[in-house]
């Protein structure tokens, strides 16, 4: 839960990206679009190239050994003392809540709560230290917004989607009932309780169709696969992608996938 | 209970297997809760109307300065637990109230029936008492040849219908009015009705005669009061009333941990209590119960008990973090905001205290052996800990009984009984390999480019995933892949021309 106030820290020169595991595998896309709104901005993007994982899905799992070798091999890639941004809330929140847990009283404790002070979910990062102002370039465009609930609830950052969203001139924001409620990722919980996850997803993707948004925007890549994998399996007119690629296709003016911008170059 | 339990430290292999059972059904109890619309329905119902009322209720107050306020009171009542007993027996006595130590359900069962026996008692009244559901207390009775009839109407429903429990706070939440309507009309020849206020007269009529004729009357604790020796309850139906002031004789049982220092203690939980669990902003009835009938009192029970029960409390209080477990006030918000007890109910469980408190609860209370699949019955969504009153922070304990279940941490020993039951050597070596893998960056990003490389061989189903979604689909190249690449052509600041206004906002910054 988010019971620290946050303070921003004033809009820095550089940042560590760290991209997180799903991103690298499956949506490279919305990493890139994270990178180029936030050069966008005029910040200088540091990728660590030796980034793995964050370690969470061992350490929801309880292989917390297994977890604390993976998160360790991470505490080092971010030696100067700038933010680290996460396109993730999830990631994010392993990052900045349970890397303290994980390594308290342990020699790595003081490195793993430095770094976990500098972790930065990236939408909140662009509206609340870079300010950053969106000019959509876009066509009209009706959208619904899943916030992913350790986004919401570790990160505290469930008004940032909407509130950028919001600055898009051509864009509708609807809401789905109950927006506040799990898709039904929970990451190895979705494979071990697979009908209850089910169960959860196919209402969620239901509230989605019924707020009548043709497309909905998300700031996870768990719940972007679970959700956006139930509306295709279903056949329901739904389609997901995360927040970041949205909101660089806007920006950008360009339909165009920013990966195959990008592979062009 | 669905299960016969014991409540020894060594399970029987009866016992065991028992458990076993309760641990296999969860999946195939939850595939027919899942496949039930009217249970969906009634869940679903309830669950949303609970937390609207709870929404409306905190309008207007401070709630993260009263949930810390709660959170404190009974952090410190805890701190001083042994004290804050001892002197809540000594207060007690000197009221004139008997105070009762029971180890486990068993031994407060044992309790129970000497008193009965003592008085002659052939017939109980009870009150709500989860503490007494966690004893098995009906049953046990029953089979004393003392008949315990429950007096709350929704236990009163759940007895009719041999059931148990789905809910700590509305016992019957799992049925509608016309099985309740179909249910009183074959237990007890109620005619048929869709009309609620039918429905209660008729139990409420039917209770009241039992109440007047019962020699004991069995009723749980909300708070007890150390300072002043005052045992409270919170009610609306004052069938608790009844049940602690009509018969000649009450026992009320409670957990250990219920036990706070002062009445000024009672009013911050209190506030916190009603609005949490029903969203009303105070009950109909509050009891506070002092002592027996004086003897220039009109009214009120010649004999009052209290028995407190451990029943696995003591070895939760042994260790710092699992200890917020025992801050709970049974509110229940936990499961009324939980998708995953929305969507099954509680019986699924298979346990006393079902849902996300049950989940952190009763793995002390039966061992893990009999509960393991209730820490990962939860996709750590938070909405618990988000609305628990006292902040218990559920999912991180959620997250420390799945590391208890396979023993997953050298630098951290594991505390709970049955720890380690989940281990299994495939699932142990897989996670080896992960670590292996993900904690060096060559292999890492080796392994993935090859991914991404043969990513069309990827398989099209994956177990219980795919019955619900597609299958992720790998990108062609990944993000390191593209990183490296964009490194080696242009630097990043000459490939992107900043907007007229950031320039302009780089400047002011």
């Amino acid at each position: 839960m988010t019971d620290a106030i946050k303070l921003y820290p004033s809009k820095p020169q550089k940042v560590y990206f760290y991209g997180t595991c799903l991103i690298d595998l499956f949506y490279p896309e919305a990493g890139m679009a994270g990178i180029q709104l936030l050069e966008r901005e005029g910040i200088e993007v540091i990728f660590p190239r030796d980034q793995t994982c964050c370690g969470q899905p061992a350490y929801t799992s309880g292989y917390h050994d297994e977890a604390r070798s993976v998160a360790a091999a991470q505490l080092d890639l971010f030696p100067e003392g700038w933010p680290i941004v996460v396109p993730s809330g999830s990631c994010g929140g392993m990052m900045r809540k349970h890397y303290p847990d994980l390594f308290r009283g342990l020699p790595q404790a003081e490195t793993a709560n430095e770094v976990a002070s500098r972790v930065w979910e990236l939408t909140d990062f662009l509206l609340n230290v870079c300010h950053i102002k969106l000019q959509d370039l876009g066509q009209p465009a009706t959208v619904a917004m899943h916030t992913s609930c350790s986004a919401r609830r570790e990160m505290g950052v469930a008004e940032v989607g909407p509130k950028l969203l919001k600055q898009l001139s051509n864009v509708t924001l609807v809401e789905q009932v109950r927006a506040e409620e799990c898709c039904g990722f929970g990451g190895t919980f979705a494979v071990r309780h697979p009908e209850i996850s089910g169960a959860m997803v196919t209402d969620k993707v239901t509230s989605l169709v019924e707020a009548g948004a043709p497309e909905f925007v998300t700031t996870d890549c768990g719940c972007l696969m679970n959700i956006a994998g139930c509306a295709e399996k279903s056949a329901r007119p739904l389609n997901g992608q995360h927040i970041l690629s949205f909101l660089w296709q806007r920006v950008s003016g360009s339909p165009t996938d920013p990966v195959e911008g990008d592979s062009r170059s | 209970m669905n299960q016969p339990t014991s409540h020894s430290d060594t399970p029987s292999a009866e016992n065991l297997a028992a458990h076993g059972a309760v641990v296999q059904q969860f999946h195939p109890r939850a595939r027919v809760a899942l496949e039930n619309p009217q249970i969906r329905r009634n869940f679903r119902n309830a669950m949303d109307g609970l937390m609207s009322k709870r929404r409306s209720a905190f309008e207007g107050w401070e709630l993260e300065t009263l949930r810390e306020l709660g959170a404190n009171i009974r952090q410190r009542a805890l701190a001083n637990l042994p004290d804050l007993l001892e002197q809540l027996e000594k207060n007690l006595t000197d009221n004139g109230v008997r105070v009762h130590w029971a180890n486990d359900g068993d031994e407060a069962c044992r309790i129970v029936r000497k008193i009965c026996v003592a008085r002659n008692a052939k017939t109980v009244i009870k009150g709500k008492s989860m503490v007494s559901e966690e004893m098995e207390l009906n049953h046990y009775l029953e089979e004393q040849g003392i008949e315990a009839l429950e007096s709350d109407l929704g236990e009163y429903i759940v007895q009719l219908a041999e059931e148990t429990p789905s809910h700590i706070i509305m016992p019957a939440i799992h049925k509608n009015t016309e099985e309740i309507s179909e249910l009183l009309h074959e237990k007890t020849g109620t005619e048929r009705s869709h009309d609620v206020n039918y429905l209660t007269a008729s139990a409420r009529q039917q209770l009241r005669e039992k109440f007047m004729n019962a020699d004991v009357g069995v009723s749980g604790v909300n708070f007890a009061v150390a300072e002043t020796g005052t045992l409270c309850l919170v009610e609306n139906e004052g069938n608790g009333r009844m049940t602690t002031t009509v018969p000649a004789c009450h026992i009320a049982v409670t957990g250990i941990e219920k036990v706070v220092g002062t009445m000024e203690d009672v009013t911050g939980l209190l506030a916190l209590l009603t609005r949490s669990a029903t969203g009303q902003h105070i009950t109909t009835y509050f009891n506070m119960i002092s002592r027996p009938r004086q003897f220039n009192e009109l009214d009120g029970p010649e004999e009052v008990h209290l028995v407190l029960v451990d029943n696995g409390r003591s070895t939760i209080y042994q260790d710092d973090e699992l200890l917020a477990t025992l801050r709970c006030i049974r509110c229940g918000a936990c499961m009324n905001h939980c998708p995953v007890y929305t969507r099954v109910g509680g019986h699924v469980y298979g346990t006393t205290y079902p849902g996300p408190i049950g989940s952190i609860l009763m793995p002390h209370m039966l061992g893990l052996e009999a509960t393991q699949h209730m820490p990962t019955a939860s996709s750590l969504c938070g909405a618990c800990g988000e609305v628990c009153p006292v902040k218990i922070p559920i999912p991180d304990l959620l997250v420390r009984l799945r590391r208890e279940s396979v023993d997953g941490d050298s630098e951290r020993p594991s505390n709970v009984r049955g720890h380690g039951v989940k281990r299994g050597h495939l699932e142990a070596a897989a996670w080896l390999g992960w670590r292996w893998m993900h904690s060096q960056p060559w292999l890492y990003r080796l392994g993935t480019s090859v991914s991404a490389r043969f990513r069309k061989l990827l398989p099209r189903t994956m177990g219980g995933w795919t019955r619900y979604r597609s299958a992720p689909k790998l990108a062609p190249k990944t993000l390191h892949q593209m990183m490296a690449q964009r490194s080696s052509s242009v630097r990043p600041s000459a490939r992107m021309p900043q907007s007229s206004n950031v320039a302009q906002r780089g400047n002011l910054s």
